[in-house]
């Protein structure tokens, strides 16, 4: 397991050496002047020339990517273009929103997802089983910056029931620790806060839910028909157990193995899929954040936010490999 | 030898129409082609069936609902946006954008991705190594975030989207091409092809490919449907097609301002793209259930 782990990690280098290669080419093969797209197209002459040389933009590719390197090994992914900030700061701060909203959106579609999915396999080819299976086929066709529309006109402008957008109504007040709203609510046991934080919180994170509610329930369902094939499900009936304790207790353990792989990987879509989300909900977060530097060509914030979501997402994924090594049994890592 | 040919066992038929009885069995498969049917029809047709021109607007009859809202006309009949244009044409039209869209950048990333896995899978060793631990690292990224730093990089226009969509699709194809024809370069055929002298690039597109098809077919339906998604996801963020251009994803990101007056502007063209992922979608699983025995239940 030890030696599994080292290696898995051995290779993450590499891959992350990988990624930051192609974020700094991106901006160097773009057709025009590296210093001109980063300060846009009305910068002074000397302005551009401070960044040439600071960028090291006069030097061969490979001297700008050694110095490229050695700013990121330093934790400096430069400066924002229009707010002047460091974007490590800007990201750190709008990461917590992010985050929530994932979460959130991740403890939904695992509930719902493994529910639906159990229930559809053991009532295979039942009305239940085909309506569940054809909404989750709809749940991954459907463009979710249009059902995040969708609810918002329902539940907001028709219902009034939900807030339409952010992270918290205007007359809220709320001391901010964490920047994770709901759990700066609970330390400073401000309930109002709280209520009004999670009622925000239920659009964007339904919306960001669908595609890997979708995609749970159909893996649980495959993976519980398989398993509930096996002979030792029969045993386990023979033997008299009620239904609810084979399909609970023996079939749901084995069944679940390959669905928690395809949870971890979803927690990886959920961070990108949360570009579109943000931006409609105008949840500030660090989707929002890149959209908005992308509309306003801000490449630094560009680039600095790819290399971290990057990084997250492999991250991630490694985890979950590593996770899925230890809950398999059947997997003796040599 | 002959009589052998002759003798046929209904059990003995060629796998490929076993594959396609399979898929003709087989209902959501021909629900997703009805459904893709309709769709390339209406791209086909668009001129002769779209009751006016998308582009045209017109000043008197702006926002007019569809017909089953009060005030809807027959003039109309999904109603128009805030400039007067007809609804029902853009989305007929809008249907040969998408269509066209997703098979020029799946077409992109199938070329590429067959190329790089064939040649991976065949070659092994260092080339495969290399390969594909670059395809790993592409795949690293969260796809949309890196289509859509790459349209930033190289600038908002349809046809970048497309570029941005095909070159993340590139991994998905080289892994499974890959992987079948590694597992096909054990068979017998491949060594007697070695055998008699026939050139790599005929072993490796002529023998090994048609036999890697399956899977490739699967991924490439599939692949249809999340373009579709993509490209709309795009235009929606305004990096893919530009007004007045009449793709639906646009066309939701310009009706978001009138989500309070008039909905069906918003809802519509989301049901458009809803029910062309939903036909490939369909056709995919279908595809995957006829020519993976394995899967079949």
């Amino acid at each position: 397991m030890f030696a599994y782990i080292i290696r898995r990690l051995f290779i993450l280098v590499p891959t992350l050496l990988g990624v930051s290669l192609i974020v700094f080419l991106m901006l160097r093969l773009t057709p025009g002047d590296p210093a001109e797209l980063l300060l846009g197209e009305r910068a002074t002459e000397k302005s551009l020339q401070e960044v040439r040389e600071h960028l090291g933009l006069n030097e061969p590719l490979h001297v700008q990517y050694g110095m490229f390197m050695k700013r990121l090994m330093k934790g400096d992914l430069g400066e924002t273009i229009f707010t002047r900030q460091k974007v490590w700061i800007e990201i750190k701060q709008r990461f917590p929103a992010t985050m929530e909203l994932a979460v959130c959106a991740l403890f939904l579609s695992c509930v719902f997802g493994v529910v639906l999915g159990i229930i559809s396999a053991t009532k295979q080819y039942s009305i239940f089983d085909y309506l569940s299976m054809l909404g989750a086929l709809a749940g991954v066709s459907m463009p979710i910056f249009w059902l995040g529309l969708v609810l918002m006109l329902f539940f907001s402008v028709n219902l009034g029931w939900l807030p339409i957008s952010g992270r918290l109504s205007v007359a809220t007040t709320l001391e901010v620790i964490t920047n994770f709203y709901v759990i700066d609510a609970i330390l400073t046991k401000n309930w109002l806060a709280l209520k009004d934080a999670l009622w925000h919180l239920i659009m964007p994170s339904v919306t960001l839910s669908t595609i890997p509610t979708a995609i749970i329930a159909r893996m649980t369902r495959s993976s519980m028909l398989e398993v509930l094939r096996q002979d030792y499900i029969k045993t386990a009936k023979a033997k008299g157990l009620s239904k609810f304790k084979v399909v609970y207790k023996h079939a749901l353990r084995n069944a679940l193995i390959p669905v928690v792989t395809t949870i971890g990987l979803q927690f990886g879509v959920l961070l990108c899929g949360a570009i579109l989300t943000e931006t409609i909900f105008a949840w500030p977060g660090v989707g929002k954040w890149m959209y908005d530097a992308v509309m306003q060509r801000d490449y630094m914030v560009i680039q600095g936010g790819t290399l971290i979501i990057a990084t997250i997402f492999i991250v991630i994924n490694l985890f979950v490999d590593l996770l899925y090594a230890v809950i398999n049994p059947k997997i003796s890592i040599r | 030898m002959d009589e052998k040919t002759k003798n046929k066992d209904p059990m003995d038929r060629h796998p490929m129409l076993e594959q396609l009885s399979q898929l003709w069995r087989n209902k959501t498969a021909i629900a997703g082609l009805i459904i893709i049917a309709v769709f390339i029809l209406a791209a086909l047709f668009a001129p002769y069936i779209s009751p006016h021109d998308p582009l045209e607007t017109s000043l008197y009859d702006q926002l007019k609902p569809p017909i089953w809202h009060e005030g809807g006309t027959t003039q109309y009949l999904l109603g128009t946006d805030d400039l007067g244009r007809d609804i029902l044409s853009r989305l007929i039209y809008g249907a040969r954008i998408s269509l066209i869209v997703s098979v020029i950048s799946v077409s992109l990333a199938f070329v590429f991705g067959t190329l790089i896995g064939c040649i991976s899978g065949y070659k092994k060793g260092r080339l495969d190594n290399i390969t594909m631990r670059i395809m790993d690292i592409i795949l690293s990224f969260p796809y949309i975030l890196l289509a859509i730093v790459i349209v930033a990089y190289l600038g908002p226009s349809l046809r970048n989207a497309m570029v941005a969509i095909g070159i993340t699709y590139i991994p998905r194809f080289a892994r499974i091409v890959r992987g079948s024809v590694l597992e096909e370069c054990e068979k017998d055929y491949v060594t007697a092809a070695k055998a008699i002298g026939a050139k790599e690039f005929r072993i490796i597109f002529l023998a090994i490919l048609p036999n890697c098809l399956g899977p490739l077919i699967v991924q490439t339906t599939l692949s249809f449907a999340s373009a579709i998604l993509d490209a709309a996801a795009l235009s929606f963020l305004g990096l893919g097609a530009q007004p007045p251009t009449p793709e639906w994803g646009a066309m939701i990101a310009q009706s978001r301002s009138l989500i309070l007056r008039a909905s069906w502007v918003m809802t519509l063209p989301g049901l458009a793209i809803l029910f062309a992922v939903l036909g490939f979608n369909l056709l995919g699983d279908g595809l995957r259930d006829a020519l993976d025995p394995r899967l079949r239940d």
